[in-house]
């Protein structure tokens, strides 16, 4: 378990299927500062390496990735 | 830091039928949410598609005759799933991204498709020398 990181946004894409949690993780990362946290809940199974493959991609930092239930929590840091 | 190599990713669209339209929307989106810089070249019966008669059209899209049986069920579960159509993909990743729609002018002149006859995406009508140019140096595929 690490360090729980303040959360600026929450983006729920419960319920999404590829490209929707990375097109809305894309947009979303956006509307926040640059060094703060976005939380992403998704329960298309590819989210996990798919905002993995985005954050490499576009160089941000992934802080923690957690499966809870049927969804998994992806915690991105905003880089640039 | 060295200079970041520009990512790119480039799709000849040849094809007008849905189960090649959807995988075009889907790349093209994800890549733009990627930061790839877009480019779409709607050429033959791909043209077809982006004319805003295809895109308003209330009638079933085409499907690839050798997947037709699989069509309508996999339109339903689209459906079920509120999955955009392909169209919409590509407008979102217009919206996130860096994404050129190009459209092929020999195509139009073959089906006297004019410029206002084309969807509102569209941002140019070129040639193949052009579709070159913007696609060196990255990913291209034909579809």
């Amino acid at each position: 378990m690490t360090q729980e990181a303040k959360i600026s946004k929450t983006l729920d894409a419960r319920g999404m299927y590829c490209p929707g949690p990375v097109l809305e993780t894309a947009k979303a990362i956006k509307q926040i500062q640059v060094g703060e946290v976005l939380e992403v809940l998704a329960t298309d199974p590819a989210a996990k390496p798919d905002i993995e493959a985005w954050a490499r991609r576009t160089g941000h930092q992934i802080l923690d990735i957690q499966q809870q239930g049927e969804a998994t929590r992806i915690l991105i840091k905003r880089m640039k | 830091m060295g200079e970041e190599k520009k990512k790119k990713l480039s799709i000849i669209v040849f094809s007008g039928t849905i189960d090649k339209l959807m995988p075009v929307g889907i790349l093209s989106s994800a890549a733009a949410a990627g930061g790839y810089e877009v480019n779409l070249f709607f050429t033959f019966w791909g043209l077809q598609s982006i004319t805003k008669s295809s895109i308003h059209s209330q009638k079933p899209p085409q499907i690839d005759k050798n997947y037709e049986q699989m069509g309508p069920i996999m339109m339903q579960r689209m459906q079920e799933m509120k999955y955009p159509m392909w169209h919409q993909l590509v407008q979102q990743a217009k919206e996130v991204g860096e994404v050129k729609v190009y459209a092929c002018s020999t195509t139009m002149e073959f089906f006297g498709v004019k410029r206002e006859d084309l969807a509102e995406f569209v941002d140019d009508v070129v040639g193949a020398a052009t579709f070159l140019d913007r696609a060196e140096g990255g990913i291209t595929l034909f579809i």
